[in-house]
């Protein structure tokens, strides 16, 4: 057999709590429902995303603060881990195969890599023609990187993390999109092992029940290394 | 060119520098392909064919209205492929678009190859498998010589040792596209399954020879294809299979297009990208 799947680490859900005091978080700020977020974490930092109310996805890319080329690979995670779930002990890795962060923590279990971002566009084919005058996560992500003209572009948006969300494959080969396994409180922690940009978008997606039609804020801490 | 011949690799069996009196050296491949392989095509119209060896690479600017099928001449042949679109390149195929709105994490007749614009850019219009993988994974340099070691040149030639990625990062870079832009391909030919516990199983005796697909493209599209074997494949040794290749001009979907028909969501993307040619 090969190297890479007798290795597989992958796994449906794998739950582990946080020993992090939120009160000696260097950042701690809500992230209002609907709306984009771009800010750095450093190497040895960890992030934590915490789904407030429940069930409201996290739409999450990674670059590496230093090379606008590398940025977070949904396709090298899934390959070097074997399967498509995030959770404890995940790591994600960039299109170059480095590892960008790792996975510490998670009280929700399971996190999606395949189901990309919502847009404008892709809800035209997704809903009806006449959907295109919505918000959606891709022109959050588009007026972020637009603001911050640090040389990021529509060509970087690759597919993104989506953090609480629960989208299985079955073994027929269909995509689901299935109830969400999170709830109000539940958090995912990630230690950084290089300097990121990570841009957010808090998916403001109404056309489908992935927000339960009601999308909420997230709280996000960053910690400095122990 | 004798339709009796074998497969050789071109590569291989390095042919005579043709006459300079009859300079264009294009033999009819596709004569050389399994017989049950071309069904459903026209081959009078057949514009041009080609074999591909195992671990090589190439790429074509496919305009909207053609077809091109790929046939897997041996077992276990894997095709990469990527598809940008040739008049503005930033837009391009997007796994998760294509996956979430077919609700497929797998390939066959019907379903359509969408950007990240909300446009078709290819349709399968024929296939003879059912399932081809789309989830994206490429053998990169590294990961090749901890499977298979190492191969230079040198000793090597031109028995192409290149993994996926290097064969696609060559491609596009001739349309000046670098690594940030090198797009998760779809892996035709293969088979990658997904447990309860979300873990990969690779179906080792998927593709046999003479399995075939066929993509129409929707709109102008630049397309690169590898021909490296897919990272999952536990073969231990580094045996890249050859694939075959024929192009003809099939005209865009027509009103009543299986793949419109395959889906309303297949039906829109096609509307889509029916509107950047009226």
């Amino acid at each position: 057999m090969n190297a890479i799947a007798t290795h597989a680490t992958a796994a449906a859900i794998r739950l582990q709590e946080s020993t992090l005091d939120p009160a000696d978080a260097v950042q701690d700020l809500s992230h209002p429902a609907g709306e984009p977020i771009l800010f750095e974490v450093k190497a040895g930092q960890t992030l934590r995303i915490v789904d407030l109310e429940g069930n409201q996805a996290a739409d999450v890319i990674f670059y590496n603060r230093h090379d606008n080329a590398e940025h977070y690979s949904a396709t090298e995670t899934m390959l070097r881990q074997g399967g498509i779930y995030l959770t404890t002990g995940s790591v994600l890795y960039s299109n170059d195969g480095r590892a960008m962060l790792t996975i510490v923590a998670d009280t929700c279990g399971r996190h999606d890599t395949l189901g990309g971002a919502c847009a404008a566009e892709s809800n035209t084919v997704r809903y009806a023609l006449q959907k295109k005058f919505m918000h959606s996560c891709r022109d959050n992500y588009l007026i972020a990187l637009q603001h911050a003209d640090i040389g990021l572009t529509t060509r970087d948006l690759v597919p993104n993390i989506n953090f609480f969300m629960n989208v299985p494959v079955t073994a027929e080969g269909d995509l689901q999109f299935a109830d969400g396994v999170s709830g109000p409180g539940k958090y995912v922690e990630m230690q950084a092992a290089m300097d990121l940009w990570v841009l957010i978008s808090n998916c403001p997606q109404l056309n489908n029940p992935c927000n339960a039609y009601n999308p909420t804020p997230t709280r996000l801490l960053v910690w400095d290394p122990a | 060119m004798n339709p009796t011949e074998t497969l050789d690799d071109p590569l291989k069996v390095i042919p005579a520098n043709p006459l300079s009196t009859a300079p264009v050296d294009a033999p009819s491949f596709w004569q050389r392909f399994p017989p049950a392989a071309l069904a459903g095509v026209a081959t009078d119209r057949v514009m041009w064919s080609e074999i591909m060896p195992g671990g090589g690479h190439w790429s074509w600017r496919m305009p909207r209205g053609s077809a091109l099928r790929f046939i897997a001449l041996e077992a276990g042949t894997n095709a990469s492929i990527v598809l940008y679109a040739a008049q503005e390149k930033l837009e391009r195929y997007n796994m998760p678009d294509s996956l979430k709105a077919q609700h497929t994490a797998h390939y066959q007749r019907g379903h359509v190859l969408m950007s990240d614009m909300g446009r078709s850019m290819a349709s399968f219009t024929a296939d003879s498998l059912g399932w081809h993988d789309p989830l994206g994974a490429l053998l990169d340099a590294e990961l090749m010589t901890k499977k298979y070691g190492e191969h230079r040149f040198a000793a090597h030639r031109n028995t192409m040792y290149r993994s996926g990625k290097d064969g696609l990062l060559i491609e596009i870079g001739k349309y000046g596209l670098s690594r940030r832009d090198l797009i998760a391909p779809v892996n035709l030919f293969s088979k990658v399954s997904v447990d309860a516990e979300g873990r990969f199983a690779f179906a080792p005796d998927h593709a046999k020879a003479g399995d075939f697909t066929e993509l129409r493209f929707d709109m102008d599209v630049i397309l690169a294809i590898s021909a490296a074997p897919h990272p999952l494949d536990p073969a231990p040794d580094y045996a890249p299979k050859k694939l075959g290749l024929m192009a003809w001009r099939c005209g865009a979907a027509p009103a009543d297009d299986y793949c419109r028909a395959f889906r309303p969501e297949n039906a829109r993307a096609l509307h889509n990208t029916d509107m950047l040619y009226l």
